[in-house]
């Protein structure tokens, strides 16, 4: 009660009007006609625009799977750039269907900030960067006691950080940007001895210096980041619609149904194959969801299943070349696993 | 005809309801906070739904919560174990700095480009004119990224700082110099720093009186600055040199001890005083240009000499033309230090967007945001008006 | 008295003494405005250093040395950088204007649509040249044109939709369109708003003077970023679930609503300066509120502000830069987000960025400025008897 008159009495100093109904967040996709995605301001590998504006990344196929399993077309999504500060009032408040932006699952932001996180698409760790040729001999992040570091403000990388040095007794200087490419800047310009972010972060970023060849990525990772998509909470079947379009990626990548051959797989004699492809006969699989019965077809089609989507992005197929490790599948010694669609 | 006069006052009164601007203005008016309430009630509702709706807890319980981030300067101890309401203090302590220190050097910087757009001296004035020009008409966001990357590109890294007297260095992590550390027996210092000041205060009270009473003028600021600087080494040398400095060393990264000004403060801090100098020189030519020549033709003809005349006659009365305007430029200033988020000085603002980032009370800060620069803007208009009425009363 | 002694008076006038040698002459002029007197020699040869410290490396950099054109960083970067350039040169890269021409003026809009905003431009132009001189007639139809007709067709040409235009959406704008966008239309809303603010401000009902006191004071209390903050992250708190609205339009919503305090506060200078004898003569002739408004007292006191209008206008010209900070990418935003790509990387880039982007925003404020200027010379004829 005591809270809700601080609510009135902050939002009375303020003021602005329109009007609208709420209705579930399905419904409200489907009459807009496309999925409101959220994702960052542009971060290599993850979700940045090309030359000629499209976004690409896999944070970005992300959004494009989802629209493919609500409309069985992938282009119905529209992406909204989000600095890291806007990001959860943008979700909270309905600008967005989905925030797909590289963001850390926690359990501060499952509680305190009302987001339902529906799955780790991508484990990251955060690590560090310096410049080899202007600091030879540093191989350790623990040799950066007294350094310069360059990090974006509001982010849990910014807490790690913190915490890290606080736990090895090691001072540091903290260089705080608002915006990553103030960051880049920065370090670029040689404000800082360090630059720290999440690790697939860092090899993007050192693709986009004056000369990448002079940095180098440190071996420790202070922290465990998993990101992942996440959604409004108060709306399960939303939650389980993008929630099952992660798991659909990861069962297709098992099952091998791939961009090319997910036509022919159709026809496939496997039980499992046509159970998840929707061609089992009477399924019912897609329509309780909520969707079409062929949406893992049409999320396939759209964006491949999710060991393409990482080649593409951000592993060999990529500028950023990062090799699959612990985001492999579980049968290869990863720790991508999906529960069965059935 | 009575009747006709009962239907005259009736359509009369009937017409005056309508028409009497009291009553109109009134139903306006109730219209009015009729419509003003009905959109804070829908706005108001909405944003507690919407929190609601998304579990978001409200309040301002949240500044009691542990930070978890470092900020890089800080007037105050800080460290990540503090509150988040012990970061927003850092980051408004640190607003006040660069505020107060751009307002003093602004206001030098003006009053000299003020006066030089004024000057017998050609080259003088137009440099003074193509700074106005240039700095008037430029966002100071680009005046102060300019500084920022303009300081970063052409100074060093920290290995080949430049050396400058006094022990103190210049590098792309900023400016360095030895910091002063007081020792036993500084309070005495102190101490008589303050009575210098109460002395010269006197001195320059009974100086008044006499020439008041007899014409005598006193030298009351060769005075003044005798004893505020006299009496402190008087009293610096009794105790015995109380004071070590903590010079700057090289280390593995950066310089190490003495004291840093980081290069994010002085791009703030440059960019603002360049750019509001140009305002404040505007104001100042004006002010001086206000005042009626004939003021300082009589001045001239009591033999006053040019400086006297400056000092004693123009700028008491250009001040009164001054100080609203310039308040305002203060006020100005105050705000654009809000700039300081887009070159990462921890600022208010930019401590107060982290806090929003790591605690989601968008609400909250929001508010905080407000208050506090409304407050700020207050004490600074109640200020400058203070000066303003006592300038006024030297007018006889 | 012999008459002959009388000779002494001419007949003619004697000729002109040439002026002494010394107040006339280029020796003269510099001894006059430079070298009066010491204090003045000393101050001119300060001057002089500052020059020479300032004006030539200048012109060294941006033109001599400067680098015109080019594909990618290594035409603005040095040998030791790995670029073409000799070590310790030092020079403009225009090259890297030159390459991101298109995108700092128009952001990433789609080049084969570019004709639209193009030809919006022209019908800018078009329109406010002719407003802007005093000279040509009917500036009655004319204002109508372009603050009532201009925006609706400016808007459907640029975001299209209509007409079988394709549509672009506004994530996609950027540049100066940006820039231009938002002041145009902080512009046009800013004025009336203020106009009304003004006068509620001056109104002797208490409810509203009070109302746009508060409004007026807390907005110009604080400063531009926490209101673009505001709107950014908190408009969508504001609405019910599911409704949102562009966030290009939020961004003008909050310039257009911060604007127009300030413009009330100068439009309230010029309803102050309006004799009473103006409101007591309107009064008398048994005008209306609205009609002693709109036809006696606002014709004049507008025109008394309008220097005063126009720094305003350059004011919010200049505080549009500021949505860079919420992400938005205007002329400043699209050059800063440009300094961190790869190809462009090297030293030089940043600094020759900014320099383009504040010669720009010159070129605008400065006319602006220069236009006020001649306004307010035109205008004070009037009142300088």
């Amino acid at each position: 009660m005591k809270n809700s008159v601080k609510v009135i009495l902050g939002a009375a100093a303020l003021g602005l009007l329109a009007s609208a109904a709420s209705a579930a967040t399905l419904d409200d996709v489907k009459k807009k006609g496309f999925v409101q995605c959220g994702v960052s301001t542009g971060l290599a590998g993850f979700s940045a625009p090309n030359d000629k504006g499209d976004w690409t990344g896999i944070d970005a196929d992300f959004c494009r799977a989802v629209a493919a399993a609500v409309f069985g077309d992938g282009t119905k999504v529209k992406f909204t750039p989000l600095s890291a500060k806007e990001r959860f009032t943008a979700l909270q408040s309905g600008e967005i269907d989905v925030l797909s932006r590289n963001t850390t699952w926690t359990i501060n932001r499952d509680t305190a900030l009302g987001l339902n996180f529906v799955g780790v698409t991508y484990y990251d760790g955060q690590g560090f960067m310096i410049n080899a040729k202007k600091l030879p001999g540093v191989n350790s992040a623990l040799q950066l006691s007294g350094a310069a570091v360059c990090v974006q403000s509001g982010t849990t990388t910014e807490l790690n950080l913190a915490d890290y040095f606080k736990a090895n007794k090691m001072e540091y200087n903290p260089v705080v940007f608002e915006k990553l490419e103030e960051v880049n800047a920065a370090y670029d310009a040689g404000r800082c001895d360090a630059y720290t972010t999440d690790q697939s972060g860092l090899y993007g970023i050192r693709l986009t210096l004056g000369a990448p060849d002079d940095h180098v990525v440190l071996p420790e990772i202070i922290s465990k980041e998993p990101l992942g998509p996440a959604v409004r909470q108060g709306d399960d079947q939303w939650y389980h619609i993008v929630k099952w379009t992660y798991f659909a990626l990861l069962s297709a990548e098992e099952l091998g149904i791939t961009q090319a051959n997910v036509d022919e797989m159709k026809n496939s004699g496997s039980p499992e194959i046509k159970r998840v492809l929707g061609t089992e006969a009477d399924t019912k699989i897609g329509t309780d969801l909520g969707v079409s019965n062929d949406w893992v077809v049409n999320v396939v089609k759209a964006v491949g299943n999710y060991g393409e989507m990482f080649e593409k992005n951000v592993g060999a197929g990529s500028p950023l070349k990062i090799a699959r490790g612990i985001n492999a599948l579980w049968t290869k010694g990863g720790l991508q696993y999906a529960p069965p669609i059935r | 005809m009575a009747s006709q006069e009962i239907l005259g006052r009736d359509a009369g009164s009937r017409v005056s309801l309508m028409n009497d601007p009291k009553i109109r203005g009134i139903f306006f008016q109730i219209v009015v906070v009729a419509l003003l309430a009905a959109a804070i009630y829908w706005i108001v509702g909405n944003t507690v739904e919407n929190l609601r709706r998304a579990n978001i807890a409200s309040g301002f319980s949240f500044l009691r919560g542990r930070a978890g981030f470092d900020i890089s300067d800080s007037l105050i101890a800080y460290s990540s174990d503090s509150t988040y309401g012990r970061a927003i203090i850092v980051g408004l302590l640190n607003t006040i700095v660069v505020a107060v220190v751009g307002i003093i050097t602004a206001s030098i910087l003006g009053f000299l480009i003020g006066i030089g757009r004024l000057s017998r001296n050609w080259l003088v004035r137009k440099i003074s004119t193509v700074y106005v020009e240039v700095f008037r008409n430029i966002p100071p966001l680009l005046v102060i990224f300019f500084w920022y990357f303009g300081v970063l590109s052409v100074l060093p890294p920290p290995r080949d700082s430049y050396h400058l007297p006094f022990g103190s260095f210049l590098n792309g992590r900023g400016f360095y110099f030895p910091k002063a550390i007081w020792g036993e027996g500084s309070w005495l210092i102190l101490v008589a720093f303050v009575l210098a000041i109460a002395m010269s205060w006197f001195v320059a009270r009974k100086a008044r009186q006499r020439q008041m009473a007899t014409g005598q003028t006193f030298p009351i600021l060769w005075t003044s600055i005798g004893l505020i600087v006299g009496l402190p080494l008087l009293a610096f040398i009794f105790s015995g040199f109380p004071l070590s400095f903590d010079f700057p060393k090289q280390s593995t990264f950066n310089l190490t001890g003495g004291f840093q000004v980081k290069p994010e403060f002085l791009a703030l801090y440059l960019a603002l005083s360049f750019y509001t100098a140009a305002f404040i020189g505007e104001i100042v030519r004006a002010g001086i240009m206000g005042v009626n020549k004939g003021q300082s033709e009589a001045s001239f003809a009591l033999g006053l000499r040019p400086a006297q005349t400056l000092r004693q006659v123009v700028v008491p009365q250009a001040m009164r033309i001054v100080i609203p305007p310039l308040t305002s430029q203060y006020l100005n200033l105050t705000k654009n230090s809000s700039l300081a988020i887009a070159i990462g000085y921890p600022d208010l603002v930019a401590t107060g967007g982290t806090v929003l980032n790591q605690t989601g009370q968008a609400i909250e800060v929001v508010v905080i945001w407000m208050v506090v620069y409304l407050g700020l803007s207050l004490v600074t208009s109640a200020f400058m008006n203070w000066f303003n009425a006592k300038m006024a009363l030297v007018e006889r | 008295m012999q008459k002959h002694d009388l000779s002494y008076v001419r007949a003619e006038l004697a000729a002109a003494e040439p002026a002494p040698a010394g107040v006339t002459g280029l020796g003269a002029w510099v001894r006059k405005n430079l070298f009066a007197t010491p204090f003045d020699s000393a101050l001119t040869l300060l001057g002089l250093l500052v020059v020479a410290f300032v004006i030539p490396p200048f012109i060294n950099w941006a033109f001599i040395s400067a680098q015109w054109t080019g594909t990618d960083r290594t035409f603005c970067s040095t040998i030791a950088q790995g670029g073409i350039q000799p070590d310790g040169w030092s020079g403009a890269c225009w090259a890297f204007v030159n390459a991101k021409f298109s995108q700092f003026m128009f952001g990433r809009y789609p080049a084969e649509e570019h004709w639209r905003l193009i030809l919006t431009v022209i019908m800018l132009v078009v329109l406010l040249v002719p407003m802007m001189i005093p000279r040509i007639p009917r500036k009655g139809l004319n204002a109508i044109l372009l603050f009532g007709v201009f925006p609706i067709v400016a808007y459907i040409l640029m975001s299209g939709g209509w007409f079988g235009l394709p549509h672009v959406e506004t994530p996609l704008w950027g540049g100066l369109l940006v820039t231009l966008v938002l002041s145009f239309v902080g512009i046009t809303v800013s004025l009336p708003l203020g106009i009304v603010l003004a006068l509620g401000r001056r109104s002797k009902m208490p409810v509203v003077k009070m109302i746009c006191v508060i409004f007026i004071e807390a907005v110009r209390g604080i400063p531009l970023v926490t209101v673009l903050f505001m709107a950014s992250v908190m408009f969508p708190l504001f609405l019910p679930a599911g409704m949102t609205f562009d966030k290009l339009l939020r961004a003008l919503i909050g310039v257009a609503l911060f604007a127009s305090a300030y413009m009330a506060e100068v439009v309230r200078g010029g309803l102050q300066a309006i004799p009473k004898g103006q409101y007591e003569g309107a009064d008398s002739l048994g005008l209306s509120y609205w009609q002693k408004t709109g036809l006696i007292v606002l014709p004049q006191a507008l025109k008394l502000v309008i220097p005063g209008i126009v720094n305003t206008f350059i004011g919010l010209f200049k505080d549009t830069s500021l949505v860079y900070i919420i992400g938005m990418f205007d002329l400043l935003g699209v050059v800063r987000l440009n300094f961190s790509d790869a190809s462009w990387a090297s030293p030089q880039t940043p600094i020759s960025g900014l320099v383009f982007a504040g010669f720009v925003f010159w070129l605008f404020c400065f006319g602006m400025s220069r236009y006020s200027i001649y306004m307010e010379r035109r205008l004070d004829t009037g009142h300088k008897r």
